[in-house]
């Protein structure tokens, strides 16, 4: 399963003067699709907080932050921020994914499609793995069922591969399982 | 009609695209409405969109997110391989495969093997019209 989006560690701090010789040094867990974008997003956001910009900072490291089990599922709460047409909001969803880059992938994408939020305009704020009885969502918690049984209702049936695609069939397709 | 085959923890489902076409899995846990937790004794547990999958009618009691070995156990147990193989779909679904690979030597020992059944039952079938007429 390959994620747009991948986490990363990036710890950086200003670039030691005379009257600051061990400048702090600051450590962010960010989401960008790449190394390089998360190095200027990690400068965006200090620069926010602290008065230190890239050209008097220096990057000290970045890794890339990958799951740990990605064959559990987990309930993955997302505190973000974004900018609508009118404003700034702040929003807290939650997902049911193995892993958390995946939970990030679906918030971008069900923000673009139920907001119309693109994914430059959403700041993650924070994110945590929920433990089943702190979920709030009812979406989230149907899902917390040992005995869960559904049936399938709509089974339309694909071709195995994109090769055996044709855009006319013989006959109307039977869509029951 | 009410529904017989369930997505649920146990249900033995096809794999009908994808890398994995054609394995049979067990439906390990539910992640959502769209997709299930998905584990095979050859393969790492994933996830899979239920469009990938055809359930079948097999179902083994296991319960909800085994590890390997117990998996790999119940699945022994309830004989998931023989019963898939001995029921109509899987023996269909062995013949595609062996019609897929079949070299041009076997075509033709297809096709000799084919004229001779079709010459017996040409002959049961003109001793029975004689038999009628006469």
């Amino acid at each position: 399963m390959s994620y747009k989006f991948h986490q990363f560690q990036v710890v950086g701090r200003g670039l030691p003067t005379e009257t600051d010789e061990h400048p702090k040094i600051y450590r962010m867990k960010l989401w960008a699709t790449n190394e390089v974008r998360a190095k200027s997003k990690f400068w965006y956001f200090l620069r926010k907080l602290k008065k230190v910009k890239k050209s008097n900072g220096q990057m000290l490291a970045i890794n890339e932050i990958f799951e740990k089990n990605p064959t559990t599922i987990k309930n993955y709460g997302i505190w973000l921020r974004y900018q609508s047409r009118t404003g700034y909001h702040n929003m807290y969803k939650e997902y049911r994914d193995t892993t958390l880059n995946g939970g990030i992938e679906q918030m971008y994408t069900e923000m673009a499609s139920r907001h119309r939020v693109r994914h430059h305009c959403i700041q993650v704020i924070k994110t945590a793995t929920i433990p089943a009885k702190l979920c709030k969502r009812e979406s989230t918690k149907q899902f917390h069922n040992s005995k869960i049984k559904f049936p399938l209702v709509f089974k339309k049936v694909r071709p195995p591969t994109r090769k055996l695609k044709t855009t006319y069939k013989a006959s109307r397709p039977n869509l029951f399982v | 009609m009410p529904f017989k085959r369930y997505v649920e923890v146990g249900r033995i489902a096809l794999v009908n695209y994808g890398k994995d076409y054609g394995k049979l899995v067990v439906i390990v846990d539910v992640i959502d409405q769209n997709r299930a937790l998905v584990d095979a004794p050859d393969m790492v547990r994933g996830q899979m969109n239920f469009k990938r999958l055809t359930l079948t009618d097999i179902k083994i009691d296991i319960k909800r997110v085994p590890n390997k070995k117990t998996l790999v156990a119940a699945l022994e147990a309830a004989d998931v391989k023989n019963k898939w193989e001995s029921s109509s779909w899987g023996r269909k679904l062995i013949v595609q495969k062996k019609r897929a690979s079949l070299n041009d030597f076997d075509r033709f020992k297809i096709m000799l093997a084919k004229i001779k059944k079709a010459g017996v039952v040409r002959q049961e079938l003109a001793k029975l019209k004689k038999e009628t007429t006469a």
